[in-house]
């Protein structure tokens, strides 16, 4: 069995929920396996995340460069290649960074990349038998990957349970003089914070959320209507946004809006796992979707199979007369 | 300035309810409404944008079959200037790191400097963009949804998490992944099919290309798909039966229950 690598992503000294997932992942591909965190920074916090996933992992592996002062992909890459053993196994969380890392340092390392696995079957010799999904989240599939020349795999975050168990007890070993050289023809320059809205959504107690199945423009009106009758605010998915229909701050997902609301009642939006990542605490969902496969169904509460333009005033006239 | 612009036909999930075939091997694709891939059209509208600002020309290119050069006439009505159809027999089955490599070919053919993908098609990889760059060892950002012209480079934006956005200087030649949201995507009528339904075309295939079909196609995938199924519904929704004045009161039930109604 190859060696196993994790990917550590983490903020301000602390690491990512991804962390101890992607040790639960590595366990189901290799139970025996010795796994070893990657965890690449720059100065002062960067020691308290390498003891913190040395109490998880068999090793940490520190990598304090400059050049990680910011989480830089392109960097990362060169790096990873002069470091990693060439057969080696590296999961790295499927996010903003995975996606911009990983694809490219498959073929840098010549090895197989796996994208945005949400299972592990196991090892079979050189084979790793996975779970991925395709169309949005529709369908399901078995994927089984030669992994003989090593693998970068990306795991999707918060599907695996993290890995609670504090068995690791390795060393921080710093590799810091062995990265060769990591400069780069793509410059970070800043960060841009996401705009403040009309409405704070993350607050909200109860959100009437509006996907795709709105269909048009003018039925967002229709939305708002509900969501006042219930004394809730209007969020959505991602389309609305791309389609500029509703504000870039309304939207919730990976990418827009964490929010934690009591009820959140999902209206045309299939589910995808990005939008739902952006549904925290456990709120009671409820869905409406006229499409009775809609990914949306395996997580909500409670669902109706509707067509949210026919349903939705009527709810809404129902919810008046109360 | 020169742009290629990758693009892919897929089931257009937006108009289909995806389903498995009884043998559990595909996907129902008889009844499907194909079109070009979502993120791809946003890619091929940038693109535009960009050559109608700093002058030059955009060519569609796409692996695929017969069938895929529709996806290209489409793109090519937005307003690309050219489409390149790579087809062969043996670039069947190919994975995404043989997709890679057959686009890496192509565009060694020609003289780009600046290579568009969308950012994730219909199987949700996100990962052809990325190799490619690493095949050519050109720069790379994926997730971009601003994209500024400077001399002999670009300022780029990433979508990154909470709707924060990372900006980049990326030198030129680059390859960069596009999501969506980017630009409005122009409509393309009847009319704008029509006018293109006669340029031509070129195809390349393996040896137009000069690659080994056999090192690119189903034979050398090391990422293989087996089947496809529904995934298990674990506990699922409760959902709600009856007529819809019955549904309705369930549910403001429901919602008075659990802080729904203020």
């Amino acid at each position: 069995m190859a060696d196993i690598f994790a990917y550590i992503e983490h903020n301000q000294g602390v690491a990512e929920d991804s962390a101890l997932e992607l040790l639960t992942a590595a366990k189901k591909i290799s139970p025996d396996a010795a796994v070893t965190a990657i965890v690449m920074g720059s100065g002062g916090d960067l020691d308290k995340v390498c003891n913190e996933m040395a109490a998880s992992y068999n090793a940490v592996w520190k990598i304090d460069n400059a050049a990680f002062s910011f989480p830089d992909a392109e960097a990362a890459r060169k790096a990873l290649v002069n470091i990693l053993p060439g057969d080696c196994v590296l999961l790295v969380p499927h996010a903003h960074l995975g996606m911009d890392l990983s694809p490219g340092l498959s073929i840098k390392m010549d090895s197989t990349f796996i994208s945005d696995i949400v299972d592990v079957e196991g090892l079979d010799g050189n084979t790793l038998k996975v779970i991925r999904q395709e169309f949005a989240g529709q369908v399901s599939t078995h994927v089984h990957a030669d992994i003989a020349n090593g693998a970068v795999v990306n795991v999707r975050p918060g599907v695996f349970q993290p890995d609670e168990s504090k068995a690791g007890g390795g060393e921080v070993v710093d590799k810091s003089g062995d990265l060769g050289d990591v400069s780069v023809k793509r410059k970070y320059l800043e960060t841009v914070e996401a705009e403040a809205g009309e409405v704070d959504i993350t607050k909200s107690e109860v959100l009437v959320s509006v996907g795709r199945g709105v269909e048009e423009e003018d039925n967002i009106e229709t939305i708002f209507d509900l969501a006042e009758a219930m004394g809730a605010d209007v969020s959505c998915s991602r389309p609305i946004v791309d389609a500029k229909w509703l504000e870039k701050p309304r939207q919730v997902g990976t990418s827009g809006q964490t929010v934690k609301p009591k009820v959140y009642m999902a209206l045309g939006i299939s589910g995808s796992f990005q939008h739902m990542g952006g549904v925290k605490g456990n709120p009671f969902i409820v869905a409406v979707n006229k499409n009775p496969k809609a990914p949306i169904f395996q997580v909500a509460d409670v669902g109706v199979e509707a067509d949210i333009l026919e349903f939705v005033p009527e709810l809404t006239e129902k919810i008046k007369e109360l | 300035m020169e742009i290629l612009v990758c693009v892919k036909r897929v089931p257009d999930t937006a108009e289909n309810e995806i389903e498995i075939n009884s043998e559990g091997n595909d996907i129902e694709r008889d009844d499907l409404v194909y079109s070009v891939n979502e993120w791809d059209n946003y890619a091929v509208e940038e693109a535009i944008q960009i050559v109608d600002k700093v002058g030059g020309s955009v060519t569609v290119v796409t692996v695929g079959d017969e069938e895929s050069e529709e996806v290209l006439r489409r793109e090519m009505a937005m307003g690309a200037q050219n489409g390149l159809l790579l087809t062969d027999d043996g670039f069947e089955g190919a994975d995404g790191k043989g997709t890679a490599s057959i686009l890496a070919a192509a565009v060694k053919k020609g003289n780009y400097d600046l290579i568009l993908t969308g950012a994730q098609a219909d199987d949700g990889a996100a990962e052809v963009g990325g190799m490619l760059a690493a095949m050519l060892d050109y720069p790379y950002a994926s997730l971009v949804n601003t994209i500024e012209t400077q001399d002999g480079k670009l300022k780029v934006g990433r979508e990154v998490e909470g709707g924060n956005q990372d900006m980049y200087e990326i030198e030129l030649p680059c390859v960069l992944s596009i999501q969506t949201g980017i630009n409005e995507p122009r409509y393309v009528g009847i009319r704008g099919i029509r006018k293109v339904a006669s340029v031509e075309i070129p195809e390349y295939g393996a040896s137009d290309l000069g690659i080994d079909a056999s090192s690119v196609g189903g034979d050398a995938a090391k990422v293989k798909r087996m089947d496809y199924f529904m995934p298990e519904m674990g506990e699922g929704a409760e959902m709600l039966e009856g007529s819809t004045e019955e549904i309705i009161e369930k549910l403001i039930e429901y919602l008075k229950a659990k802080g729904g109604l203020k």
